[in-house]
């Protein structure tokens, strides 16, 4: 279920960071789908912290610690809000191409929660 | 900040959190294992919040003061990116700034480079005088 859930995401990320590095390439701001979009990534990292903790809860272990563990979902759970809410401040295409960066983060966090659980 | 300033400021808010909660975990559970990375990473951590802080914080004083921080940050991955190459053993365990910052895709060498670069920019745009100059 974890991993599962690890893959998508992080494919999702990488979708909005495509997406919004495109907003970016075309020199436009993030627009309402764009954060439609971010929604939806940031709903799957919930999804997953939740996911996450009841694992533990369960009694598994990660692989490389639980605090470690932890602190990743929840970097992972904020990385595109932070993201979305610097673009909205900034309405050029420098707000998308923040966006985007954090969609690229975040995707690497997602590589790195799948290698601390032990997948 | 605004326009690339912004992409900055997220970037370096990033490894604020990357290296301030890499060295508040190393510390607090194994600070024996391997004190002068966990302590470089925590330098690390104290040197990303203050040129994030400034870069938010905007003006011409704050600017100049990122300015001389990224040039600090710059040299620490430089010195700290080849130490660990050079003699391993000092370093047990990985900080920020091992091997350039691989483990962070090279984030903390790119990084004050793009830095030094804008706040040079703006300060030149701010006073057109000095450009000439």
């Amino acid at each position: 279920m974890l991993d599962v859930l690890t893959l998508v995401t992080g494919l999702a990320a990488l979708a909005l960071a495509a997406w919004c590095g495109f907003a970016a390439y075309r020199d436009q701001p993030t627009k309402d789908w764009h954060f439609i979009g971010m929604a939806v990534v940031s709903a799957l990292a919930l999804l997953q912290l939740v996911v996450g903790i009841v694992q533990l809860a369960r009694g598994e272990k990660p692989d490389q610690g639980t605090t470690i563990f932890v602190a990743y979902l929840i970097g992972a759970f904020a990385c595109v809000p932070a993201a979305g809410f610097m673009s909205l401040a900034e309405r050029t295409r420098w707000g998308s191409v923040t966006v985007a960066a954090g969609g690229v983060v975040l995707a690497v966090l997602e590589v790195r929660l799948y290698d601390i659980w032990g997948g | 900040m605004g326009g690339p300033g912004l992409l900055l400021v997220w970037l370096y808010g990033v490894m604020v959190v990357g290296a301030v909660s890499r060295s508040v975990f190393q510390i607090s559970t194994e600070f024996d294992k391997a004190p002068l990375a966990y302590s470089l990473s925590a330098v690390a951590g104290l040197v990303y919040g203050f040129i994030t802080y400034s870069l938010v914080r905007g003006g011409d004083r704050a600017r100049r003061s990122a300015f001389v921080c990224c040039a600090l940050e710059l040299a620490g991955v430089l010195i700290v990116g080849t130490w660990t190459l050079v003699d391993a053993s000092a370093f047990p365990d990985q900080t920020v700034w091992s091997d350039y910052g691989m483990e962070y895709l090279f984030i903390p060498v790119l990084l004050p480079v793009t830095g030094m670069y804008w706040l040079r920019k703006g300060v030149l745009r701010q006073r057109p005088e000095a450009a000439a100059a």
